[in-house]
């Protein structure tokens, strides 16, 4: 449905060195001296080597930092924009709301907009004509209907913006980060629109900040930096390599001084890794698989009913979906230690769904748990790993909302 | 040409807006069409037709230099809204796809609504000075499409341009005022001698707007035949160059606007 290679994008930089206005022509001509200092021209590939296919149906998320090339990209396919090189090729209707609110007048009422607005977006007039009470109606604005926009908050400019957009319907759809104007309530209400667009089998391009979304509504995931595409994949994975070049990658081992946020210090951590069965170490788990974390502390006072905790948060949100601690087994298990080196392995059956994840450590004595009360230390991100979405039988599995994917048995007969 | 055909229906809504955007508010509303023509036309009357005696063909002066400024008030505010209409359009043009053709052509679109109540105008004062069309009347919507592809032509060129270099957008002001003087609509070409006539085609809105008296009043009207021959071929011209010319930049306005 969507075919692009080699895909370039180029633009100059500074001001046009072809002068923008005649005059300024005539002048450097009769004076060097008049003739201010003329940018050099530099050129900037916003795009470079760009090729990916998208399949009909397909849900791709696209990422990156502020100016990587996503809009570039976008505007390229809805051909706003012409390349510098390669080719991108549509199949299929495609429609792209690239902000919200095109086409927007602020002198016109709000019905007269919606139509302007619908026919700019790409949709018939009759259409427009067919759902316009919907259209109203998801935008929540009846009463305000036929006044004049300008009059209109920018939040309700934005609900009826949107839900014009709504109720297109292409074959491929490309949204840039609109979803990121609005309250909460909006956002809700945008992200469960484009929920059900996918439902209904629509090929999307989504370009979007919000990390969790991503995860939640796409299949597919191309982070792109710098005009190229770092990494296309499977969007836990994506988003969680995304997140780690920002700082440094904690795929486990030595952990810094700077990792140690607080703590009486009686008790260190030094070391913290993700584990396979046969103690080497790895950055990932199949879905499915036991988590195995090993441990390594120096205990330099005496201390005495110490639990020790590992919290484990999701990547991108910030969820924290599992704090485990070692007298979770058996309640009498603190601790109490002498001076000198430790070393802990752990497992859980954690059930967690495929993404990007990191942990914390805390030692504390009890009764604390997780959170609460003094710690005699305590790391943020001593560690970052990732749930494979392939179990190790190879079955896949689907994404969802959920955080973790408890194993169920279920039982089902037929009563009449 | 066949995209614009698909995209009819936007060019549609955006001479809809661009007329209701126009009249928005305002207490005197359409009749703003008119009072542009008719006072200029009040203001020639008054000094050239009365104290400097302009002579005006056998018709009254103010029917003379009225008829004329109906196509002229026409051209000249298509020409001052499309060569910045590109550039104030960037916003919409930076978020969805069109054929940019359309942004010039729904300038010209929506001042024919303009056009048409000066023209019923035109009409009312014909009655009132007891002016009967002639035969010749069936060319004047020949004539109004001819100044529909002169403002066309002019506009493609200008807006274009004005993309690239600003100039032009402040220029125009200047430019249009000139124009006015430049073409017979205060005056007959036939002020002018013979032998220069010919030249004085040069200017496409000379055609225009002697083609438009023609068509209204009968012949003899002092239109010069090789003169509005000259006016006509300028005219296809400028249109054909100006659509070669906007469709070679088109793809960089966006970029570049």
């Amino acid at each position: 449905m969507v075919h692009v290679e080699g895909l370039g994008k180029q633009y100059r930089l500074g001001e046009r060195l072809r002068y923008r206005m005649l005059r300024e022509a005539i002048m450097t001509s009769l004076g060097g001296v008049l003739s201010r200092r003329r940018s050099k021209t530099e050129f900037l590939w916003a795009l470079r080597n760009v090729s990916f296919d998208v399949r009909k149906g397909e849900v791709v998320g696209i990422i990156g930092r502020n100016g990587a090339g996503k809009s570039t990209l976008l505007k390229i396919l809805s051909r706003i924009t012409e390349p510098t090189e390669g080719l991108a090729e549509v199949q299929g209707r495609l429609r792209a709301l690239l902000e919200v609110g095109t086409g927007f007048h602020q002198e016109l009422t709000g019905r007269e907009n919606v139509y302007l607005s619908g026919a700019v977006l790409g949709m018939k007039k009759r259409d427009i004509t067919k759902k316009f009470d919907d259209i109203v109606s998801f935008a929540e604005m009846e009463t305000f209907i036929d006044t004049p926009l300008k009059h209109y908050s920018s939040g309700m400019q934005v609900r009826l913006g949107f839900a014009v957009a709504a109720f297109l319907e292409p074959d491929i759809l490309l949204v840039d980060e609109v979803l990121a104007v609005g309250d909460a309530a909006f956002q809700k209400k945008c992200l469960g629109k484009l929920g059900q667009v996918t439902e209904e089998g629509r090929t999307v391009l989504y370009v979007s900040h919000n990390l969790r979304s991503i995860t939640e509504l796409c299949e597919r995931c191309i982070w792109i930096n710098d005009g190229q595409i770092v990494e296309d994949g499977f969007p836990g994975k994506v988003v969680m390599d995304y997140l780690s070049s920002f700082q440094p990658k904690h795929v486990g081992g030595d952990i810094t001084p700077s990792m140690h946020s607080e703590g009486a210090g009686d008790v260190y951590f030094t070391h913290a890794s993700l584990v396979n069965e046969k103690a080497e170490v790895v950055n990932s788990v199949f879905f499915g698989d036991a988590l195995r974390i090993s441990l390594e502390f120096e205990v330099r006072r005496r201390v005495e009913n110490m639990r020790l905790a590992v919290a484990i948060e999701k990547l991108g949100d910030g969820t924290l979906v599992a704090a485990l601690h070692n007298t979770d087994a058996v309640e009498q298990s603190l601790i109490n230690a002498e001076p000198g080196k430790y070393s802990a392995i752990l497992e859980s059956e954690a059930e967690l769904m495929p993404g990007g994840y990191t942990v914390h450590l805390a030692a504390k004595p009890a009764p604390g748990y997780w959170g609460h009360g003094k710690n005699w230390d305590l790391v943020n991100r001593a560690l970052d790993f990732y749930i494979d979405e392939f179990s190790s039988s190879g079955r896949s599995v689907l994404p969802s909302g959920a955080v973790t994917r408890p194993l169920s048995k279920w039982d089902i007969h037929r009563t009449v | 040409m066949k995209e614009v055909w698909e995209y009819r229906e936007l060019l549609y809504f955006f001479a809809w807006r661009d007329i209701k955007v126009r009249y928005k508010q305002t207490v005197l509303g359409a009749s703003w069409a008119v009072i542009q023509p008719f006072l200029t036309m009040v203001v020639f009357t008054i000094f050239f037709g009365m104290l400097a005696h302009i002579p005006s063909e056998n018709v009254p002066y103010p029917i003379f230099s009225y008829a004329a400024l109906v196509p002229w008030t026409y051209f000249a505010n298509n020409i001052s809204g499309i060569s910045t209409s590109l550039v104030t359009q960037r916003g919409i043009m930076e978020k969805v796809y069109f054929p940019r053709i359309l942004v010039p052509l729904s300038t010209i679109v929506s001042g024919l609504v303009d056009f048409m109540i000066a023209f019923a105008v035109l009409m009312v004062m014909m009655l009132y000075y007891h002016i009967s069309p002639t035969s010749t009347i069936i060319f004047v919507p020949l004539i109004t499409l001819f100044s529909i592809i002169a403002a066309l032509g002019a506009g493609l060129w200008l807006s274009s341009l004005n993309v690239l270099y600003r100039d032009v957008g402040y220029a125009i002001p200047f430019l249009v005022q000139f124009w006015l003087f430049a073409t017979p609509i205060a005056y007959p070409s036939s002020l002018l001698p013979a032998r220069w006539r010919a030249i004085y085609g040069i200017n496409p809105m000379t055609g225009v707007v002697e083609g438009f008296r023609w068509a209204l009043f009968g012949a003899g009207q002092g239109l010069d035949p090789l003169g509005l021959a000259v006016s006509v071929i300028i005219v296809i011209l400028m249109l054909i160059t100006g659509l070669l010319f906007f469709r070679r930049n088109e793809r960089m306005f966006i970029d570049i606007a």
